[in-house]
């Protein structure tokens, strides 16, 4: 079966020299929840126009399930939905027929059109605003029909450009919940996002792009593995007793029932609870002190410059 | 994308077009059949029975199918470039630009929107003007022809015009002042022959006139150019005009980065 996407050496340089992608290579399988992380223009914008035909590449390959752009564009771009990170809707067209004239671009018949439409209105929970122009809509709300507009012509990879920014959090999880759907049902999701927990939760893989590069990819689990330290926090019952220190680890006391503890790769923590326990202090619960991917990604990008 | 696709795709971005601006028929529609109506009422009833006859005809006679045909350019320009800039300006262009849908099926998905309305306008505007005249149609082959070509040339002028638009004062600029200008010293109101030589040679490179007059011709029989070669300026206009915009969209000039 071929990749869902497969991009190799890909270059883009803009009319004023401005180099975005200095010749990436991602390979993202079919079935796939991916995720495609960096800071503010590092490039994955660009890569996602590239793919979407907004954007011309300057140099590279880049082939949309075994199709490659280059020889049957066409096709391609049957193949994929797009959500663009910034709204682009008539504001004044009404929300059924966005979804209609976008599957009428894709040569869908009205009458299956129409059918989609509401499917995908009632799965994304706006179906009671089917007649209402777009103006009118809450910003979650647009957030979500461009999520059904770009289902609506059934395509078998589905990219997204920052899908939740600026949604409240109650409305980010049922997001969550349709993407992890539409990925079980096999299609390909690709995500890139600013919410790193967002990554972790959702996406298999990751790549991390920065200054027009990729920097590492492969396997959330694997690269978190390879993490070299993690900080955890400790809720503790009874208030700690001072100056408390456990060899070959880092502890600090940040109020008086929590304990920060460093962990090293390779170290774990029973000696830590064997030495709280020793002290007659009963720990109440433990989290991480950072999201470990947000960890991973600050080293990865710390490594690169 | 089979032709079947192609021509769904074309029939959704032709209703989308329609729609548009029947939704809006005040600023769309009605302008038009009371300008019009101004029009017939100043220069062909008040001041057309001063004047007398005009290329053999009486001068209320002579001025309807040129302010018809002014109607019809207008109308069919501004409705694609309106459209096609709004859907730039608001970045819904790229709800088409990332779909299969072909290039000349964009261009002539808006043309049609442009045309249908041009035709829908034509018909108003005739009928304000049978209040005024009665109107014996000399060749109808010629009427709806030129018509259909006027129609499909400045639809694609319009679309020319929305792609190389940064700003809704660009969209203006050409019909405020290029289009009205041409139209007005076109022949609309007046035969070329009461022109000074000069200034008749002049009007030659002026596409309106040969648009005009081919109209009158279908309308009256009088025409201050020969007919073949206004179908011929007519069809080199259309041409172009579909060529280079085509040329714009498959090289995504101004459309994409």
């Amino acid at each position: 079966m071929p990749a869902a996407l497969e991009i190799s050496s890909l270059k883009k340089t803009y009319a004023n020299g401005f180099e975005a992608l200095k010749g990436i290579d991602l390979n993202v399988e079919e079935g796939d929840f991916y995720a495609l992380l960096g800071p503010n223009g590092a490039g994955k914008s660009t890569t996602i126009g590239i793919v979407s035909s907004l954007i011309s590449k300057s140099g590279g390959n880049v082939r949309i399930c075994g199709i490659d752009i280059d020889e049957d564009f066409s096709l391609a771009k049957k193949q994929i939905g797009i959500v663009p990170q910034e709204f682009n809707f008539n504001v004044f067209e009404k929300v059924e027929d966005v979804l209609i004239h976008q599957a009428g671009y894709y040569g869908i018949p009205i009458g299956i059109a129409r059918e989609r439409a509401m499917y995908y209105l009632e799965k994304l929970g706006i179906a009671d605003k089917q007649h209402v122009q777009m103006r009118m809509l809450s910003g979650g709300m647009k957030r979500r029909l461009m999520i059904a507009r770009a289902l609506v012509h059934e395509p078998r990879v589905l990219i997204l450009d920052e899908p939740t920014a600026g949604v409240d959090i109650e409305m980010r999880r049922s997001m969550y919940e349709f993407l992890r759907e539409t990925n079980q049902e096999g299609r390909t999701i690709i995500l890139t996002t600013h919410y790193l927990e967002e990554a972790e939760m959702l996406c298999r893989n990751v790549a991390i792009i920065n200054r027009g590069k990729i920097v590492t990819k492969g396997s959330i689990k694997d690269l978190l593995r390879d993490l070299n330290s993690e900080t955890f926090l400790l809720d503790t019952q009874d208030v700690l007793p001072a100056g408390i220190e456990v060899p070959g680890y880092a502890l600090r006391q940040v109020e008086p029932q929590c304990l920060e503890v460093d962990l090293a790769k390779g170290q774990d923590l029973a000696p830590i609870f064997t030495a709280l326990s020793g002290a007659g202090v009963t720990v109440v619960s433990m989290r991480n002190k950072e999201n470990r991917l947000e960890r991973m990604f600050v080293n990865v990008l710390e490594g690169a410059s | 994308m089979s032709a079947y696709e192609q021509w769904i795709a074309f029939l959704t971005i032709m209703r989308k077009e329609v729609r548009r601006y029947l939704r809006i028929w005040t600023q769309t529609l009605l302008p038009s059949a009371i300008t019009m109506s101004l029009y017939f009422l100043i220069f062909g009833t008040l001041i057309g029975k001063r004047i007398g006859t005009m290329g053999g005809v009486s001068y209320m006679e002579f001025v309807v199918p040129g302010l018809i045909m002014m109607a019809i350019i207008t109308n069919t320009y501004a409705n694609v470039v309106g459209s096609f800039f709004g859907a730039k300006f608001n970045n819904s262009i790229e709800e088409l630009l990332v779909s299969p849908t072909p290039n000349y099926v964009i261009v002539l998905g808006y043309v049609a929107g442009g045309v249908s309305r041009g035709i829908l306008v034509s018909i108003i505007v005739t009928s304000v003007a049978l209040f005024f005249t009665k109107l014996d149609i000399y060749n109808w082959f010629v009427v709806i022809s030129v018509v259909a070509l006027t129609s499909v040339a400045f639809s694609l002028c319009g679309l020319i015009n929305a792609v190389f638009a940064n700003t809704f004062d660009d969209v203006n600029i050409v019909p405020t002042f290029i289009l009205t200008p041409l139209t007005y010293l076109g022949g609309v109101f007046y035969s070329l022959d009461l022109l000074p030589e000069f200034w008749a040679g002049v009007s030659q490179i002026n596409p309106l006139v040969y648009v005009v007059n081919a109209f009158r011709y279908g309308v009256l029989g009088v025409s201050d150019v020969d007919i073949t070669v206004s179908f011929t300026m007519l069809i080199g206009l259309t041409v172009v005009a579909f060529a280079y915009a085509m040329h714009l969209l498959s090289t995504g000039t101004r459309l994409r980065t």
